[in-house]
C-alpha cells in the first residue's frame, strides 16, 4: 500500500503546490478552491494509505515474490446476480425526472428508490437473493 | 446470489506451455465458479458481472456513437452548400448541440471507462470481478438512464438542447434556453455524472485492493494504470461538473442567480467550472485510449513495452498537469491569467512527447505485423499526433486569440478526440473482440474499416483547419458564398461520409463473425497480460488457474519460459549473489 500512498500523497503535494502558486499569481477564488479540494483528495487518503501502510500485513498483491497459493483462502464475497442496482437505477432515473415533469412522477421514484435500498440492505445481510 | 471467492490455483511454470496449449486447464472454468443464475433478459437486469456490465456499457455506448454520427452527417450534409436549407437553424443548433453532448458525455468516455476498463482491469490484475459489483451495476442503470434522457430531449415540446456541449452561461439560462429539453440535458449530466463517480470510485478500488498475489504498482499492465488514473480524475472532475449543474438548475427554476450579472452572480464562474471539469476530461476521455495502444503496440512488435516506468510517470503528470490548465479554454474572456495556464498547457507536451517516444522505441527493431489492431493503433499515432500538435499552437494565447471560435479549433479536438476514442478505441475493441466473444473478427474487412476511417478521417479533418485559419467560424449553419470557403467545406462533407461509409465494413464484420464464427482460443495474439491467461471468454469471476506474476507479462513469461524476465526480489537477490560471485572468482 506504500506505493498507493505515495502515489495519492504526491497527487495532493502537487495541487498543494500548484493552489498556492496559482492563488498568489491570478488572486482568482473559483480555481483556488478547486486546486486546494483536489489537494485534500490526494493528501487525505494519501496519508491515510501511508500511515496505514506500516502497521498493516503487507497485501499479496504487494508482495513480489507472491504466488496464488501463497495467497489463498477466501478473497471476498461476490454477489452473483442481483435486481436491486437495476431497481435503485429506475428509481433514480424518475427522481431525476420529477424534476423535469413534475411531481407526480416521485411516488414512483420512492417506491422503486425505497425498495430498492430495503431489499439490497437485506440481500447483503442474508448473503443471497431475498 | 453471493458466491465466496477463494484464490485460484497456482499452475507451475515447470510445466512448458501450461495445460493446454494457452495456458489454463482445459475444462476446469465449466467445473469451477459456474454461474447458476437467471438466464435471459433476467440476466441482463440482474448481472452483477463485470463482463456483463461491461458488454452493455460498450453497446449503448456503439448506439450514442452511431446516433450522434449520423447527426454529424446531416450537419456535414448542411455545410456543404453555402445556402443549404436541409435543416432549419434551431433543428441546426440541437444537432451540433446533441452530436457533441452524445460523443463526450455518452460515448467516448463511457466506452473506454464503463465498456472496455470494466471488462478488462479485473481481467489484467487478476481480479474475480471488480471490487462492488452492486454499484457497477448501478453505474450502468444510471447510465442508461442518463443516456436514454439525453436522448429523448429531442422529442419533449421545444426540442433538445441548443446551446452547445459546453452550455456558456447566460445562454443556458431560462431566459435564452427555455424548455424542458434543456432541462433534460442538465439532468441527464447529474445522472451520467453519478455514474461516472461510481465507476471511478469501483476502479480505484479493485486496481488498490483486489490485484492477485505478486501483481504489484508496477507489473501492473499500462492499460489498467491508466485507468487507475482516470479513476482519480474522474473523482477530481465530475463532482464539480454536478455542483455545477445543480446550480445552473437553480438558476433556472430556483430563483438564484449565480451565473446572472442582475442578481449579482458571475457568468464566468460557468466557465470556470465547467472547465475544470472539462480539461481533465480531456483526459478522462484520453488516457484509457493511450492505454489501449500502448497494451497494443507490444504485442504486434513481439518486445515488451519500451519504458514502462516512464509511461507511468508519464501518464501521472499527464493527468496531475490537466487539471492545472483549464482556463486555455478562457484565454478570450480577458479575465485569467495567460502565462500561468499558457505554461502549463505547454507543459502537458513533455509527457505526451514521453508516450510517443516510447510507442516508437517499442516499436523500433520489432517484429512487426500489421494485424487490424496494430493499424488503428497506427491510424491513432497519426491522428493524435496532428491533433496534439496543434494543441500546442492553441495553447499560445496569441494564437488563439486569432483562432478562438473558429473550424481550426473544430478540427483539432476533433483530431485528438477521433484519434483516441476512435481509432484507438477501435483498436481495443479488435483486440478484446476475440476475449470478449470467443471468435475472431475478420482481418479482412476489419482492415478495409481502418483505411476508410483513415482516409476519410483526413480528408474531412485537414479542410477544417484550413477553412478555419480563413475565418469561418464554428457553430454556423451557412455562409456566403462569396466567403470562399465552399470547396474546402464540400470536400470535407465527403471525407465525412466516407468516414460514415467505412463503418458498413464494420457491420459487416460483426454479421459474419456472429454468422459464421471462427474460434478465438484463449491468446490469438500471443499477448503478454493476464486477461490472455483464462479462457475466451472468461469463465465467471474470471480465473480457475493463475500462473506466478513475476513481471508485467506473466502470460507470456508463462507461455515463453526461455524469454521469461523474471523480476521477484528474491531471484534479483540471486542473481547479483551469482554476480558478485562471479566478480570475485575472475578477481582472485
Amino acid at each position: 500500500m506504500r506505493v498507493n500512498g505515495t502515489f495519492l500523497a504526491l497527487i495532493g503535494a502537487f495541487f498543494g503546490i500548484i493552489a498556492l502558486i496559482y492563488w498568489f499569481t491570478a488572486y482568482e477564488d473559483a480555481g483556488f478552491l478547486m486546486l486546494i479540494g483536489s489537494a485534500f483528495l490526494g493528501l487525505l487518503p494519501g496519508s491515510y494509505y501511508l500511515w496505514w501502510s506500516r502497521r498493516m500485513r503487507p497485501l499479496e498483491g504487494d508482495e513480489p515474490d507472491a504466488t496464488p497459493s501463497s495467497g489463498a483462502g477466501v478473497i471476498d464475497s461476490f454477489p452473483g446476480s442481483s435486481i436491486w442496482p437495476f431497481l435503485l437505477g429506475m428509481g433514480a432515473f424518475f427522481a431525476t425526472l420529477t424534476f423535469a415533469f413534475g411531481l407526480w412522477l416521485a411516488p414512483i421514484a420512492v417506491a422503486l428508490g425505497l425498495s430498492a435500498v430495503i431489499g439490497g440492505v437485506v440481500e447483503s445481510r442474508r448473503g443471497g437473493t431475498v | 446470489m453471493t458466491t465466496t471467492i477463494e484464490s485460484p490455483d497456482l499452475i507451475e511454470p515447470e510445466e512448458p506451455g501450461g495445460p493446454g496449449a494457452h495456458g489454463h486447464a482445459e475444462g476446469d472454468h465449466e467445473a469451477a465458479h459456474e454461474h447458476h443464475g437467471p438466464h435471459g433478459i433476467l440476466n441482463w437486469l440482474t448481472s452483477t458481472d463485470h463482463k456483463v456490465i461491461g458488454k452493455s456499457y460498450m453497446i449503448t455506448a456503439l448506439v450514442t456513437f452511431f446516433i450522434s454520427g449520423v447527426m454529424a452527417l446531416v450537419i456535414r450534409a448542411q455545410l456543404a452548400d453555402p445556402t443549404s436549407s436541409l435543416v432549419n437553424f434551431q433543428t441546426y443548433n440541437e444537432l451540433f448541440t446533441m452530436h457533441g453532448s452524445l460523443m463526450l458525455y455518452l460515448f467516448a468516455g463511457p466506452f473506454a471507462f464503463g465498456g472496455l476498463a470494466n471488462y478488462i482491469v479485473p481481467l489484467q490484475v487478476g481480479a474475480p470481478d471488480m471490487a462492488y459489483p452492486r454499484l457497477n451495476a448501478l453505474s450502468y442503470w444510471l447510465y442508461l438512464g442518463g443516456a436514454s434522457m439525453m436522448t429523448l430531449s429531442f422529442v419533449v415540446a421545444g426540442g433538445a438542447a441548443s446551446f452547445g456541449w459546453v452550455a456558456y452561461a447566460p445562454l443556458s439560462n431560462s431566459i435564452n434556453s427555455p424548455g424542458t429539453g434543456t432541462d433534460l440535458w442538465l439532468l441527464s449530466l447529474g445522472l451520467t455524472g453519478f455514474s461516472a463517480i461510481f465507476t471511478g470510485v469501483n476502479l480505484v478500488a479493485t486496481i488498490f485492493y483486489l490485484r492477485a498475489p505478486g501483481m504489484t504498482m508496477f507489473r501492473v499492465p499500462i492499460f489498467s494504470w491508466n485507468m487507475l488514473v482516470t479513476g482519480i480524475l474522474i473523482l477530481i472532475a465530475f463532482p464539480v461538473l454536478f455542483g455545477a449543474v445543480v446550480m445552473l438548475f437553480c438558476d433556472r427554476h430556483f430563483g438564484t442567480h449565480i451565473y446572472s450579472v442582475q442578481g449579482g452572480g458571475v457568468p464566468v464562474l460557468w466557465q470556470h467550472l465547467f472547465w475544470f471539469f472539462g480539461h481533465p476530461e480531456v483526459y478522462i476521455l484520453a488516457l484509457p485510449y493511450f492505454g489501449i495502444v500502448t497494451d497494443i503496440i507490444p504485442v504486434f512488435s513481439r518486445k515488451p513495452l519500451f519504458g514502462y516506468r516512464g509511461m507511468v510517470f508519464a501518464t501521472l503528470s499527464i493527468a496531475a498537469l490537466s487539471t492545472g490548465v483549464w482556463a486555455h479554454h478562457m484565454f478570450t474572456t480577458g479575465v485569467v491569467l495567460l502565462p500561468f495556464f499558457s505554461l502549463l498547457s505547454y507543459l502537458i507536451a513533455i509527457p505526451t512527447g514521453i508516450k510517443f517516444f516510447n510507442w516508437i522505441g517499442t516499436m523500433w527493431g520489432g517484429q512487426l505485423s500489421f494485424q487490424t489492431p496494430m493499424l488503428f493503433s497506427m491510424g491513432f499515432l497519426f491522428a493524435f499526433l496532428m491533433g496534439g500538435v496543434t494543441g500546442v499552437l492553441l495553447a499560445s494565447p496569441p494564437v488563439d486569440f486569432m483562432t478562438h471560435d473558429t473550424y481550426f479549433v473544430v478540427a483539432h479536438f476533433h483530431q485528438v478526440l477521433i484519434g483516441t476514442t476512435v481509432f484507438a478505441g477501435f483498436a481495443g475493441f479488435y483486440f478484446w473482440y476475440p476475449k470478449m466473444f470467443g471468435r475472431m473478427l475478420s482481418e479482412r474487412l476489419g482492415k478495409l474499416h481502418f483505411w476508410f476511417l483513415f482516409i476519410g478521417f483526413w480528408v474531412t479533418f485537414v479542410p477544417q483547419y484550413l477553412v478555419g485559419l480563413k475565418g469561418m467560424p464554428r457553430r454556423v449553419a451557412d455562409y456566403l458564398s462569396s466567403n470562399g470557403w465552399t470547396g474546402l467545406n464540400q470536400l470535407s462533407t465527403v471525407g465525412a461520409f466516407v468516414i460514415g461509409f467505412s463503418f458498413l465494413f464494420f457491420f459487416a464484420n460483426l454479421i459474419q463473425s456472429w454468422r459464421k464464427p471462427v474460434p478465438a482460443g484463449d491468446n490469438p495474439w500471443d499477448g503478454g497480460a493476464l486477461e490472455w491467461f483464462t479462457s475466451s471468454p472468461p469463465p465467471h469471476h474470471n480465473f480457475t488457474h493463475l500462473p506466478p506474476i513475476r513481471s508485467e507479462r506473466p502470460t507470456w513469461d508463462y507461455n515463453h519460459p526461455e524469454h521469461r524476465k523474471d523480476e521477484s526480489h528474491g531471484d534479483k537477490r540471486h542473481r547479483e549473489h551469482d554476480q558478485k560471485k562471479e566478480t570475485v572468482g575472475a578477481n582472485s
